[in-house]
């Protein structure tokens, strides 16, 4: 393991994200707020509870998720994409490194942003809102696992995308509204029957039911659910990228 | 010699179906420059950036200093640093951070002095804060160059590296070329510009749709191939050439004062003699008598002619 190379790929990557502080940071806090605002005060005043949480510290794990889900994806597709694009993409493929380690350098920064990211906005809700973290450590578990399958998704669009539109698309069209549809703003079971059903087949759902747990101790489906979707899903990206890895699928031609 | 680099039998179809390589076997000996020509498509950077994995390759293989590029392509590209073709910076680094990060790559510890002496010889160094966007197109060259070197690599690939480029960063990357031949570097440059690998290279290949057509020592080359010209000064005008000298292969200059023979050094006669046989029975006077060598580029354009 070459651990200078990853380290030059995570520090690239950081420095990126230190030069660009609005876009990564500062405007998923600020439409965080904006949610709190919204959903928390407007639904807030008419939902007062779920199951003996009030609605505004129920939706804060949800809320979370959200960010993470989008800013990994985004941050870990636009890292890749960018040289990819720019073609300074040369340097990384001649390196003596191996692919294993540049999907460490890429994804680890990428994981870590959306880690501070989710730090930030927890913080930031615990101004607005009563908190309690029941499972600190499932907690901080889920996030990291989220953050870095999220991002390993997001590597993934950023190798295939040939366009900014492409690298639009996935969390647009898909990410963004399985996430709200995914029991962000809501209980599952707040839904009707067949709407209950629908939603199993959504996977975020599982993600963000096994975070709302380790805070409140409330889920949609059993924890060990939620993990083995979770390990699921990182194999699943794993695989993948191994795929194209060893194709040089859309990397090299 | 020695042979650092060796690619046998390599053949590269793009996923198009275009090849753009055919059977391609080469070696390049460790330490020398060796130029490679060809025209525009010919297949110099596909086969450059193949040896340097950045594009996969086909059939064949390729070893560096006995490193198979594939299997043991760790200790096959930490010998390597590659100035590609394109001008392809990260905008919005600095040319310190951008030269740091090459080294850096290459799992190499970090090391100011070097990067400070590359960037002096470059004359990069009152540029070294400045955001890559800023630099002009010659300026971007130059931190391409630097970021090749920063790692010290034992093998380096130049893909066109004048183009483009002001007299006086030519002067200044050719300095730095021979500093590195001189410190036992091996260098391939690509380039359009024929008197470069004229002057620099010790060895030239030249490649033509996808097939290595000749590699030769530079100046094995220009012998063998080359057609020398034997300029005949004359002390007067003449009009016309005499019916003497009409089974020579003469011409006369158009301002009359010179005549001028072809003759091909790989002859086995170069028929010199009884020109200067027949000139003297035919009272032709002459002031001075010069020979010019046929250059790479006239060379060159011959075999792919030859070729095509
Ligand atoms: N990614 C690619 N996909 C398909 N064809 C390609 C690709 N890259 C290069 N080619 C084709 O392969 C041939 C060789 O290209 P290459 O870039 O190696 O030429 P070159 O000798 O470097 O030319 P130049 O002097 O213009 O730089 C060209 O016909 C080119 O169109
Ligand atoms: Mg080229």
């Amino acid at each position: 393991m070459k651990w200078r190379a990853v380290g030059a790929i995570y520090a690239f990557e950081m420095a990126r994200t230190r030069r660009t502080l609005t876009q990564s940071i500062v405007a998923p806090v600020i439409s965080t707020v904006l949610y709190f605002v919204v959903f928390g005060a407007a639904i807030g005043s008419r939902i007062t509870e779920v199951e003996g949480v009030s609605y505004g510290s129920f939706i804060v794990p949800g809320l979370i998720m959200l960010s993470v889900l989008t800013q990994s994806i985004a941050n870990a597709s636009f890292g890749i994409y960018f040289p990819r694009f720019t073609g300074t993409i040369y340097e990384i493929l001649s390196a003596p490194i191996s692919f294993f380690e540049i999907v460490l350098g890429y994804v680890g920064a990428a994981a870590t942003k959306s880690i501070i990211l989710g730090s930030i906005i927890l913080a930031t809700a615990g101004f607005i809102v009563p908190l309690e973290i029941a499972h600190p450590f499932w907690m901080a578990l889920f996030l990291v696992l989220t953050a870095i399958t999220f991002s390993l998704l997001g590597f993934i669009i950023g190798i295939w995308a040939d366009g900014f539109e492409k690298l639009q698309i996935v969390p647009l069209l898909i990410v963004t509204p399985l996430t709200f549809l995914g029991g962000s703003f809501y209980s599952i079971s707040m839904l009707p029957p067949l709407w209950q059903t629908v939603s199993y087949f959504n996977p975020v759902v599982y993600l963000i039911s096994g975070f709302r747990w380790s805070f409140y101790e409330l889920a949609d489906v059993s924890l060990g659910v939620s993990l083995g979707m979770i390990a699921f899903f990182l194999a699943l990206c794993l695989s993948l990228i191994w795929w194209i890895f060893k194709t040089g699928y859309r990397l090299k031609s | 010699m020695r042979s650092i680099i060796s690619v046998n039998n390599l053949t590269k179809t793009y996923a198009g179906g275009f090849t753009a390589l055919k059977d391609v076997s080469l070696e390049i000996r460790d330490g020398e420059i060796f130029g490679l020509l060809g025209p525009n498509g010919a297949g110099k950077t596909t086969l450059i950036n193949i040896i340097c994995g950045i594009v996969n390759p086909g059939d064949g293989s390729i070893t560096v200093n006995g490193h198979d590029t594939i299997k043991d392509y760790r200790a096959a590209r930490s010998l390597i640093g590659l100035v590609p073709q394109e001008l392809t910076t990260d905008a919005f680094e600095t040319v310190w951070h951008t030269v740091n990060f090459t080294r850096g790559l290459f799992g190499k510890a970090s090391n100011p002095g070097h990067i400070e002496k590359l960037l002096k010889d470059l004359s990069l160094w009152d540029k070294k804060d400045e955001r890559l966007m800023t630099l002009s197109g010659g300026m971007k060259r130059r931190v391409l160059i630097a970021k090749a070197l920063s790692h010290e690599p034992q093998i380096l690939f130049l893909d066109e590296p004048t183009a483009g480029v002001d007299v006086e960063l030519r002067k200044d990357m050719w300095a730095v070329v021979h500093e590195l031949r001189d410190a036992g570097v091996t260098i391939i440059l690509t380039t359009h510009y024929i008197e470069e690998a004229e002057q620099m290279a010790d060895r030239i290949g030249v490649i033509n749709q996808g097939e290595i057509i000749l590699v030769e020592e530079k100046t094995e080359l220009m012998r063998k191939l080359g057609i020398k010209q034997l300029a005949l000064e004359l002390q007067g005008r003449m009009t016309k050439l005499p019916a003497a000298l009409k089974t020579h292969k003469l011409e006369l200059a158009e301002d009359g004062m010179t005549l001028i023979y072809t003759y091909d050094t790989r002859a086995e006669r170069t028929g010199i003699t009884a020109l200067l046989n027949d000139l003297g029975k035919a009272g032709i006077k002459f002031r001075d008598i010069h020979t010019t060598q046929s250059s790479l580029e006239d060379i060159f354009v011959n075999l792919v002619k030859r070729a095509s």
